[in-house]
């Protein structure tokens, strides 16, 4: 096992970096817009069979979309152990009630329609609707709290320690810049269920989508713009101090890290990273824009963009850093020591090479066999077999 | 035993996972089946077979998501619960986790939507390659899984770094060629071939024993019955198979099954009943099979097989070897790259047995002060409790061994003797349902409590893997995880009881409306599809 010196190990961790939004991106994007349905849907959808050609819109490829999700948890296993050990361990409570919700939601959709009892389905309905919903927002305030440091310690041995009391990693979550930051995701994610469903149904469940889509938008355009100045004068940031390097053994205990003023220094030293704000700015407005006038394709791929850049913009603001710890900064997690080895990254490398385009192959093909909206005929002619 | 945080999360996995394994198998075989039942529609065009697909499509798909839904438990629980484990195994075992959402989770998942939703939006031939994309999604999937479960049973490929204070692989291909892996993947995946053969069975029995959906019933009971032959030979040949690679991995489990007190001269006899008794270590009334498990767990007449007090011994051995690395790993800690070359090899000639200097932390925190006393208890500590290995074991393999007795029954029924079955007969394949997935849950428990107590057996003590959380948080995530599986058992039960009683008779009417859509859409090419489905 040679090969795997043909890239050398600051690189590789570079590109798992880039892999690691390339995943949260790829599961937002997709996943993200049956959260946002399943947010919509007891709203957009009145009687059993607007809620069914809602929930049809999403029917056949929710499962898929779903796996973006469980690769997401495989592959920062893989790729980043030590992030997957603290995080995931850190917010212990938070991630037991995103699981909850991830778990419902496959079997209220499909449970959902194979009894007639109205109550079985409204019961149904709402759960949908909380686990599109919860999730939503509490990635969102996950992200905000890792902008401003988690209150965690490594000893020497390299055991996670929380400081303070067990539901403090939940309540502590709670603050108000996390909160706007959950703001933001959930928002977000309806406006991006809203032009999934513009796209995919047709009468009043789009009307209705349309409708609440658009403030969705302007609330994340205005919540996102928000959190920015509020990181540029309230939020502080972390720098790596002293000599370190890029490629040596993965163990945060090697660096020195310290307090800046601000993360937004990160636009003074790398201007160009200006690009994924304004994408999601941007990307906002237009879906809001696309949303009133009623396009279809057009407004998806806005929503698309915009959720690009925002995810985006958090990881370029943070680099190097992944996951900083606000009460022990030097045992902060950042790209260069908190990756799995040299020769697993590759590995890993290898494997997505070979299997993320066939994956991309095949789903757009299910999407285009799948094209073309779900009307209220198709659910009444197949009732037995659709959801 | 004292509850603290480490049983606590060990009951979480053990519910968890087993709760997860309900579902697993019947995806497995059942994913197959109807495939197969897919394929002979397709050669013969026959409506009964897509009637057949569609009825066990939509069992299989009641199943399926509850698999799905569980298995994401499994993988965030190891970051939630146990994050040392993470932490210091990460490096090898993410590997098998991402490629498997790679390879083959992704593949069943994006192309189960369009098995049931897509039947009027393609041709039949793609709609088959739909059907087969989900089975062998569903097999590849347990084969990356098995093979991460198979590291944790022999950690082949990888050595520890005292940079970062973890394992880190060396060697990718070991790991994905542990031959522990590989007899495990094919026990288990035949495991599934069988609980789904007996399910399709049992469930067409019942319908014989009513009279309904004749038809379908005797078709479904021949596709089965071959199938599940074939799965159990192959199931109990693995198992043996495994039985084997544990005689070089994991000695202490295979004397632990067979209640192996003492080191017997070759060839060792076999244990076929008796009761373990751990405090005396030895087994009472114990009725035995000489030579037996010579033959079985070596291969050979002359090899002998080590007993428990020889491996508590030899562990002993190991734990002072270990205490040598661990006083050698803080010196290197201490001096980072600077460290000693004496020093570095004297840990290196040890690192093998770190983890066994670990086992002492749960008595010192300091392994290099541990006691004589100390040493030997921790050596004590590497014996599992035997009993319910032993019995756990036997009960899976007589049920192992029945449902090959079933299978042939069956298989001579609708080979030879024109489908007919006797009542009685169709009253134990209805009786026999829930027994596969007992000896599927027998066989996890097998092989997850006869490796402690370890997690990584030899390197990582389960006591040493958990994550620094309140017990508080994980006793309100168990006892939500309980309430929660509970509930969505209670209502999967009822939708699957509710669908096979409603059978596919219902289909029909869709059926015909599909054939005459399906025929619109193909213009052209009109075959026997167009034949309305006869009603039974």
């Amino acid at each position: 096992m040679i090969l795997h010196e043909l890239l050398s190990y600051d690189v590789l961790r570079v590109i798992w970096w880039g892999l690691l939004g390339v995943l949260l991106i790829g599961f937002a994007v997709t996943d993200g817009f049956d959260m946002g349905v399943g947010a919509l849907l007891p709203f957009v959808g009145r009687s059993d069979l607007e809620r069914r050609v809602t929930i049809n819109t999403i029917g056949p490829v929710w499962e898929g979309n779903q796996v973006w999700f469980v690769l997401g948890g495989g592959a920062i296993f893989a790729a980043w152990p030590p992030l997957y050990a603290v995080s995931f361990s850190g917010f212990y409570l938070a991630m037991f009630v995103i699981l909850a919700s991830f778990i419902v939601r496959p079997v209220a959709f499909t449970y959902r329609s194979k009894r007639d009892d109205p109550r079985w389905r409204s019961s149904w309905d709402w759960a949908l609707c909380a686990s599109g919903a919860i999730p939503a927002l509490l990635f969102g305030v996950a992200v905000g709290s890792v902008i401003q440091g988690v209150p965690f310690h490594l000893t020497d041995d390299l055991h996670t320690i929380y400081e303070g009391a067990w539901y403090m990693k939940f309540i502590g979550l709670l603050d108000p810049f996390s909160i706007l930051a959950g703001v933001v995701s959930l928002a977000m994610l309806v406006m991006h269920g809203a032009a999934w469903l513009t796209l995919k149904a047709e009468g009043v469940v789009q009307t209705r989508a349309r409708a609440i889509g658009s403030v969705a938008a302007l609330v994340a355009v205005a919540a996102y713009a928000l959190a920015g100045v509020w990181m540029a004068v309230g939020i502080e940031g972390f720098r790596i101090v002293g000599d370190y390097v890029t490629d040596g053994p993965s163990n945060p205990l090697h660096f020195q890290v310290e307090r800046t003023a601000s993360w937004l220094g990160a636009y003074a030293e790398r201007p160009w990273i200006v690009i994924a704000p304004v994408m999601g700015l941007v990307g906002g407005l237009l879906t809001f824009a696309g949303l009133r006038a009623g396009r279809e394709v057009s407004t998806l791929l806005f929503s698309k963009m915009a959720i690009l850049g925002v995810i985006s913009s958090v990881g370029l603001t943070m680099f190097p850093f992944i996951m900083p710890s606000s009460s022990d900064p030097r045992s902060s997690l950042t790209v260069w020591n908190s990756s799995s080895s040299h020769l697993t990254l590759f590995i890993m490398l290898v494997s997505t090479v070979i299997f993320m385009p066939l994956i991309l192959i095949y789903t757009a093909w299910v999407y285009k066999v799948l094209w073309g909206k779900v009307t209220e005929a198709d659910v009444t002619d197949n009732s037995q077999s659709l959801y | 035993m004292e509850f603290g945080i480490v049983e606590l999360s060990r009951l979480q996995f053990a519910m968890t996972a087993m709760y997860h394994f309900l579902f697993v198998p019947l995806t497995l075989g059942l994913s197959v089946i109807v495939a197969i039942m897919e394929t002979v529609y397709v050669m013969t065009n026959r409506p009964i077979w897509r009637q057949m697909t569609k009825f066990w499509g939509t069992l299989f798909g009641i199943n399926f998501v509850l698999g799905v839904a569980t298995g994401i438990t499994m993988e965030f629980q190891f970051g939630m619960n146990w994050s040392y484990y993470s932490h210091y195994v990460g490096d090898i075992f993410g590997a098998p986790l991402a490629i498997e959402g790679l390879m083959a989770f992704f593949l069943e998942a994006t192309f189960v939507g369009l098995f049931f939703f897509g039947w009027d939006r393609m041709s039949k031939v793609a709609h088959l390659t739909v059907a087969w994309l989900v089975a062998i999604g569903s097999n590849f999937s347990a084969l990356w899984i098995l093979i991460a479960n198979g590291w944790m049973q022999n950690p082949v490929g990888a050595e520890f770094n005292p940079q970062t204070m973890r394992m880190e692989m060396t060697d990718f291909f070991a790991v994905l060629f542990n031959e522990v892996a590989q007899a495990k993947f094919v026990h288990t995946v035949s495991a599934g071939y069988v609980t789904a053969s007996v399910f399709v069975i049992g469930v067409s029995a019942w319908y014989l024993l009513k009279d309904r959906h004749v038809q379908l019933a005797r078709r479904s009971i021949t596709v089965a019955a071959a199938f599940g032959l074939a799965s159990a030979f192959s199931v109990v040949l693995l198992g043996d198979e495994s039985g084997y690679s544990a005689t070089h991995s994991q000695k202490m489990k295979l004397a632990a099954i067979e209640a192996m007190w003492d080191t017997h001269a070759a060839p060792a006899p076999f244990n076929l009943v008796g009761f373990p008794d751990q405090e005396a270590r030895k087994t009472h009334y114990a009725l035995e099979i000489p030579w037996a498990m010579g033959l079985i767990g070596t291969r050979s007449l002359d090899t002998e097989i080590p007993g428990i007090n020889d491996l508590v011994a030899q562990a002993e051995t190991r734990i002072r070897s270990g205490i040598i690395a661990y006083d050698a790993l803080m010196h290197i800690r201490e001096a980072r790259e600077a460290a000693d070359p004496a020093i570095t090899a004297t840990f290196e000639a040890h690192s093998a047995d770190l983890g066994f200097a670990f086992l002492l932390k749960k008595y010192v925190d300091d392994p290099r002060r541990a006691t004589e006393a100390q040493i030997v208890a921790a050596s004590n500590d590497t014996v599992p409790t035997v009993w319910p290995l032993f019995w756990a074991f036997r009960i899976m393999v007589v049920l192992g061994f029945a449902f090959i007795g079933t299978m042939a029954y069956f298989f001579w029924r609708s080979s030879f003797r024109g489908m007919a079955y006797p009542r009685p007969a169709l009253w134990l394949a209805v009786g026999m349902i829930p027994a596969p997935w007992i000896a599927a849950e027998m066989g996890w428990f097998v092989a997850e409590f006869g490796r402690q107590p370890w997690t990584v057996d030899g390197v990582l003590p389960t006591a040493m893997s958990v994550s620094a959380l309140s017990i508080t948080e994980v006793a309100l995530t168990l006892a939500g995880f309980v309430a929660f599986y509970t509930v969505l058992f209670i209502i999967e039960m009822g939708l699957m009881l509710k669908y096979i009683r409603k059978g596919p008779f219902q289909d029909v009417a869709e059926t015909d409306a599909w054939v005459l859509r399906h025929n619109d859409r193909l213009a052209g090419r009109r075959d026997a599809d167009a034949a309305p489905v006869p009603a039974e």
